[in-house]
Formats: C-alpha cells, sequence, structure tokens
C-alpha cells in the first residue's frame, strides 16, 4: 500500500459563480484502524485563500507549518496577501524542492483573487506538477469515487448555496465507498463577502 | 591622511558619528554624470547624460539604462563598473523570485533587495561602498509606477521626480516647479528631457543621452531615433 494511503484523506474543491468551495473528510486512521474523527486537512491560508492536504498525516502537518510560515514572511516582507496563483506556483516550487524524498502529500488549492474576484483551482502531486481547472479538483484515498460524483453533480456557474449542497453531497457519497476517509466532513465555501463553513455528519461507522 | 585617522577603515565610525568612506562614496555620485527621473500617473522616465571624455568613443555601445525586469529599469550617476555589478544582483535576484512566486518581481521588493547588498558593502570587509546612486523605475505589486532612488550607504526614498549626479540640485529646483500630480507619461518625457538640458555641457542630442520608459506596465530603452522624435517635439 501508498504512504498516501496509510492515513486516509478525501477532499474535494469546486468552482461556481464568483465562488469556490473545498470540501474535505475528518477521519484519521492508520491504515484500518481509526484514530480520531476530527482532523483538519484544510487549511485557511489568507482570508480568501485554502489549501486542501491529502495524504501523510505527519507531512500534512509539516507543510502546513511551512506554508503558515512563508505566508507570514511573504505578508511582512510584501505587505499584501498572496495571491491564489503565486501560492500555488510557490507551494509547487517547495514539492520539487524535495523531488527526491518527497512531502508524501497532494495538494488542492482553492482560493479568489482579492483584487479581482476571480475563482482559482489548482491541484498537484507529491512533487509539486500543478494542473488548474475551471470546474472541480479532488485528492486523497478515493479519487475515483469523488470524480465519479463531481461528475455526475457539477453543473457550471452554481450560487454559493448550490455550491455547498453539491460539494456536501459529492464528498459524503464518495466516503460512503471508502474505507480510510469518512466519519464527517467539513465544508468551506469562499464569495466574495464571506467565508461559509459548515460541518456535515455522514455515516459514522 | 589627511582628513583624519578614520578615513582608513570603512567600518570605524569617527568621533563626530560619521562613516567617511561613505560620505566619500557620495561625493564620488555627486561628481558622476547627471540621471534623473520623473514618476508620472501611468508610468516612469529615467534619463541620463552619457557625455563621454572622448568623441572617439563609439557612444552607440556604452549603456547607462538597463532592463532589470520586463516592468522595471535602472539608471545611476556615478562610477561606472560599479553598476554592473549591481544590474547583475538586481537581475539574478528578480530571476529568484520569479522562480520561486511565478510572478515578476514588485520594483519595491527589488529595491529593497538592492539597497541590502549595497548596505552591506559598508560593514563587510575587504570591501569598499558603491561609489553610485541607482534610480529605480517600475511597477508596484499593487500595479502602480513607482520611482525609487538607492544610496551607497543602502538608504532608499520613493520620489514624484528626482535627479541626481553633476547638477542635481539645479535639475531638482527645476522639477520642483515643472512637476504636477495629474502630470502624464509623454509629459513627463518631456520635462525630463528640459531639465537634461538645463545643466548639460554643450549640445545635447539624440546620442549622447540615454532614456528609459515604463509605459503600459512595460519597461523599454528608447532608440536615438525615439529620443529624436521627442527633442524635435520639444523645438
Amino acid at each position: 500500500m501508498s504512504i498516501l494511503e496509510y492515513n486516509g484523506a478525501a477532499i474535494i474543491a469546486m468552482q461556481g459563480d464568483g465562488c469556490v468551495g473545498i470540501a474535505a473528510d475528518r477521519r484519521l486512521g492508520a491504515q484500518l484502524a481509526t484514530i480520531a474523527t476530527d482532523f483538519t486537512k484544510v487549511f485557511r491560508m489568507s482570508p480568501k485563500l485554502y489549501v486542501g492536504l491529502g495524504g501523510l498525516a505527519t507531512d500534512v502537518q509539516t507543510l502546513h507549518q511551512l506554508l503558515e510560515f512563508r505566508m507570514n514572511l511573504y505578508r511582512l516582507k510584501e505587505d499584501r496577501e498572496m495571491t491564489p496563483k503565486v501560492f500555488s506556483h510557490l507551494l509547487g516550487q517547495l514539492l520539487y524542492e524535495k523531488r527526491f524524498g518527497p512531502y508524501f502529500v497532494e495538494p488542492i488549492v482553492a482560493g479568489l483573487d482579492e483584487k479581482t474576484g476571480e475563482p482559482f483551482l489548482s491541484g498537484m502531486d507529491l512533487i509539486g506538477a500543478p494542473v488548474h481547472t475551471k470546474d472541480f479538483v479532488v485528492t486523497g484515498t478515493c479519487t475515483g469515487n469523488m470524480y465519479g460524483m463531481c461528475e455526475a453533480l457539477f453543473k457550471p456557474n452554481m450560487n454559493p448555496d448550490e455550491l455547498f449542497e453539491t460539494l456536501g453531497q459529492a464528498l459524503l457519497s464518495s466516503v460512503d465507498r471508502d474505507a480510510l476517509s469518512g466519519w464527517g466532513g467539513i465544508v468551506h465555501i469562499i464569495t466574495k463577502d464571506a467565508v461559509i463553513t459548515k460541518e456535515l455528519k455522514g455515516r459514522m461507522d | 591622511m589627511g582628513d583624519s585617522a578614520y578615513s582608513f577603515s570603512l567600518t570605524t565610525f569617527s568621533r563626530t558619528g560619521k562613516l567617511l568612506q561613505i560620505e566619500y562614496a557620495l561625493n564620488a555620485v555627486a561628481n558622476g554624470r547627471t540621471s534623473l527621473g520623473i514618476c508620472a500617473k501611468d508610468g516612469v522616465v529615467i534619463a541620463t547624460d552619457k557625455k563621454l571624455t572622448s568623441e572617439l568613443v563609439d557612444i552607440s555601445d556604452v549603456h547607462k539604462v538597463e532592463l532589470l525586469t520586463p516592468s522595471c529599469g535602472v539608471c545611476y550617476a556615478g562610477v561606472g563598473p560599479d553598476f554592473r555589478v549591481l544590474v547583475h544582483q538586481a537581475r539574478k535576484s528578480s530571476q529568484v523570485y520569479l522562480r520561486q512566486y511565478g510572478e515578476v518581481q514588485p520594483v519595491s521588493q527589488l529595491v529593497k533587495r538592492s539597497a541590502g547588498v549595497m548596505q552591506e558593502y559598508t560593514q563587510r570587509g575587504g570591501v569598499r561602498p558603491f561609489g553610485i546612486s541607482l534610480l529605480i523605475g517600475g511597477i508596484d505589486g499593487d500595479g502602480t509606477p513607482r520611482l525609487y532612488q538607492v544610496d551607497p550607504s543602502g538608504t532608499y526614498f520613493s520620489w514624484k521626480a528626482t535627479a541626481i549626479g553633476k547638477n542635481h540640485v539645479n535639475a531638482k529646483n527645476f522639477l520642483e516647479k515643472r512637476y504636477t500630480e495629474d502630470m502624464e507619461l509623454e509629459d513627463a518625457i518631456h520635462t525630463a528631457l528640459l531639465t537634461l538640458r538645463e545643466g548639460f555641457e554643450g549640445e545635447m542630442n539624440s546620442e549622447n543621452i540615454e532614456v528609459g520608459v515604463v509605459r503600459n506596465g512595460k519597461f523599454s530603452v528608447l532608440t536615438p531615433e525615439q529620443i529624436q522624435d521627442y527633442l524635435d517635439e520639444a523645438n
């Protein structure tokens, strides 16, 4: 089994009309044993920028700390927030720097550009090869399920409420057929004015 | 050792609290050919006198205005060879930034880096301060045009318009009279040429000056033909 699947994760980011959403499950496991059901894998990096880190939990936390460090330095040096585009590029660089001893993490980035309000989605593999999309990106231990659900439920230009519903349903249905992820979820909907965060209860078994 | 017992060491303060080597570096700048810059609301212009001591030098091969990033350029007053070292450093730092963030380095960041290097050369062993001041024009992180001056000590300022080198006091007075808040780029270029001509020794033409312009977020060095057009307009 790949080390990327040791702890289990399911994360989806999706684009709506002038908004983006990112949803993740809450399980932390050690192979098939569930250790915690309140684990955080989606992190707020700036008011309108979230990153989802799926993969080995220890690296998820280490990489999050490194990103937080770089964000704080950037804010002090440049006196402004990082745009999602720049953040995604930096993350890719940090991952590729460790090309031959990588963080076992496959991140996805979701955010709105502070100035233009333009939605941004990207995903990358553990050595930082990026993919930019205009609909949805997924990462975790049930990507097949998530792709299936997203392809079935996604429609362009959803409003924040529709986006929340779609993301929630896609996530919960995906993790129901995966033993390594699940135990409830969390959904962040990022709009121009505010970020709406809701916790979901799924099948808690 | 006419000046004092403190002039031998770069890093020793004199009794009056001055670092004499830095003062001498500023003298080197003040003796250099005039350079000036104006920050308009839609762009920046930097211009410099590049008259040489001999008529025999092929002046078309002398460059005092250099591109640093696609949106940012620099010129100087002072010791010529020192300029190349700083240009090399600035270009390298901007490429490191581009590789890391996937975005062109804002001019304020570039200035901070260059000023940092210049400061280091006032404190490190075995080196002397740079004998030049820089004028850096470019686009900042928020998209606004900016003009900066960096001195040998490592201090830097953001200016609406300024001049350095020989005659900089007169040139600054001239700019103070001519500068307006709502100045547009074309206006600024004309004012820059006029100011440069004011203190010029001999006839100013398209060959013996150099002009760099930030227009629509892009930096370019004007060709002698383009400069000639502006000079003709002014006459």
